[in-house]
């Protein structure tokens, strides 16, 4: 969708950042400490470590969601909140948090609305994100009348809808089931590759992250630090992929940092 | 469709016939004195011969119960919108609010009769206001601050300030739980309206009807009366019902949690 003349830049930087939630109290939690971590532009990275160990936090760091104690956070080569103002990214959420109020087009084209469109540039961008996601008949419907698989797909579109440059994703898959997710990997790399947009995706699963990634960041437990970077090349994925010794590799790789991790 | 609503209506009506044959029946069979419990049929009569001192007794009820109604609507979802902007003010309300809304306020109806005076009909109007508010004022203010974090975040990432998300988010949010309280106030304010007139206030309406007729032993016209009441609620509750689904056509009836 987007021209790639531009040069490529980093879309996303962390330099030697920490976040310390309540600091000066008895609940003080370190939860990142010393964070370096760049995203070039047409990257798909995961986040993965185990639970706790500050994987939201440091997305709520790039989305300008949470301000870091110490260090700095640049998306596109501003300030991350010059970046939230210009709604340089779009973000999802484990949980859909589609408005029930709104009927699946009214959802999509919330952040288009926030930002002035016409009704019929609205409905025109609606219509071709239904598309993406394929869920055009259901455009009438409420969230609840959807699956849970189909609503953050709708969750997904929604964030897409204003062509951010970055997708922001914290555990989006996370509350479904098995063949779904397996599912849902494939459409979204199908969408990444459509809209060459960056993203930056959290995820609890090995194979997830082994699967959908250009490169795996794992973190190590409280406080949260970068443990190891893992690049992976797959190329062009399939369902097929997954069957792949390459796949296998991968997926080993991960596996093998994160009990390193945990070990301490 | 047509034949669904049918099945929906049709049990109750049953019902209902049913009922008051039975009533009809066990006061004739158990010689039931009438001072105790009239027939529907004399309380029937009654409505009709009566009928223009009853009619006139509920409009001056209802015009009482309906205006504190709205009144007491319209403070108690300002105040929501008010605290919900200040933190401080919304911890600080609301365990208070919770307790009066505990405490039986329309016992406070001789004391209302005391500061607002009985020449007028504002202290009865002021039960049915303070009766109304505090339900509505306290699910409004918990239906605007009961949002789901990540829909604030959700917000903030659209780099939307806090009016937008008032208006986005928290009163749309705030729906649901606003219906449920105008489906509580709503029959109450029938309730105070005339448990206030029973303490005072002009004399020509259904709580001293009520009051009167019993009074003077004639039961069948106070049932009457109460019958003419029981309309006036239901009539107020199904008005909140309809203001209900039509202001939230997204809550389809079945899979709805209530809150
Ligand atoms: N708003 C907050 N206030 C205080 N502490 C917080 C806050 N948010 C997170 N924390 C703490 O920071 C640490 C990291 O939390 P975070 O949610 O980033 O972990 P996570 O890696 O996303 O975990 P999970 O995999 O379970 O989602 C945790 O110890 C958590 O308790
Ligand atoms: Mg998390």
């Amino acid at each position: 969708m987007r021209e790639n003349s531009e040069i490529l830049e980093e879309a996303v930087s962390i330099r030697a950042a920490d976040k310390v939630f309540n600091p000066d109290s008895d609940n003080e939690v370190q939860a990142l400490l010393g964070i370096d971590l760049d995203v070039k532009e047409g990257d798909f990275i995961s986040l993965i470590g185990p639970s706790g160990c500050g994987k939201s936090t440091l997305l709520r760091l790039i989305a300008d969601l949470l301000t870091p104690t110490e260090g700095e956070v640049k998306v596109f080569g501003k300030t991350a909140n010059q970046a939230r103002l210009d709604q340089d990214y779009g973000m999802v959420f484990q949980h859909s948090g589609l408005f029930d109020w709104r009927d699946i087009s009214a959802n999509i084209e919330l952040p288009l609305e926030l930002k002035g469109w016409s009704k019929a540039d609205r409905q025109a961008r609606s219509g071709e994100m239904l598309e993406l996601v394929r869920l055009e008949e259901f455009k009438d419907h409420y969230p609840r009348q959807l699956s849970g698989g189909m609503q953050q797909r709708v969750s997904i579109a929604r964030a897409l809808s204003f062509e951010p440059r970055l997708l922001l994703m914290d555990e989006p898959f996370g509350a479904l089931d098995e063949m779904t997710r397996e599912h849902m990997q494939v459409e979204l790399l199908r969408i990444w590759r459509e809209t060459g947009t960056t993203v930056v995706f959290v995820t609890h699963s090995i194979p997830e992250a082994a699967f959908l990634s250009s490169k795996v960041v794992v973190l190590s437990p409280r406080p949260g630090r970068i443990h190891s970077e893992i690049t992976v090349d797959l190329g062009d994925r399939t369902d097929e992929t997954r069957e792949d010794p390459e796949f296998f590799k991968a997926t080993t790789e991960v596996r093998e940092a994160l009990r390193a991790v945990e070990a301490g | 469709m047509k034949n669904l609503r049918l099945a929906s209506v049709l049990p109750p009506v049953l019902v209902g016939i049913t009922g008051l044959a039975m009533w009809e029946g066990a006061v004739t069979v158990f010689k039931i004195k009438e001072f105790l419990l009239p027939k529907p049929s004399s309380i029937w009569s009654q409505l009709i011969d009566e009928w223009g001192v009853l009619r006139h007794a509920t409009w001056e009820t209802g015009k009482i119960a309906v205006s504190g109604l709205l009144i007491g609507i319209l403070l108690g979802v300002l105040l929501a919108l008010i605290t919900n902007r200040f933190k401080v003010l919304n911890d600080g309300l609301t365990p208070f609010a919770i307790a009066i809304n505990a405490t039986p306020i329309v016992a406070l109806a001789p004391i209302f009769n005391v500061w607002f005076g009985l020449t007028g009909t504002f202290s009865n109007q002021a039960v049915v206001i303070a009766v109304v508010f505090f339900p509505v004022f306290i699910n409004t203010a918990k239906g605007l601050n009961e949002v789901h974090p990540n829909e604030i975040e959700l917000m903030h990432s659209y780099a939307s300030g806090d009016w937008t998300i008032l208006r986005e988010v928290r009163i749309p949010n705030a729906l649901p739980f606003f219906a449920n309280s105008l489906r509580l106030a709503a029959p109450l304010s029938v309730i105070a309206a005339i448990v206030a007139e029973y303490f005072g206030g002009p004399q020509d309406r259904i709580g001293n009807v009520i009051t009167s007729s019993a009074g003077f032993a004639k039961y069948d016209v106070a049932w009457a009366a109460i019958a003419m009441a029981s309309g006036l609620g239901l009539l107020l509750f199904g008005s909140a019902l309809v203001t209900e689904r039509l202001s939230m056509p997204w809550r389809i009836s079945g899979d709805i949690k209530d809150n």
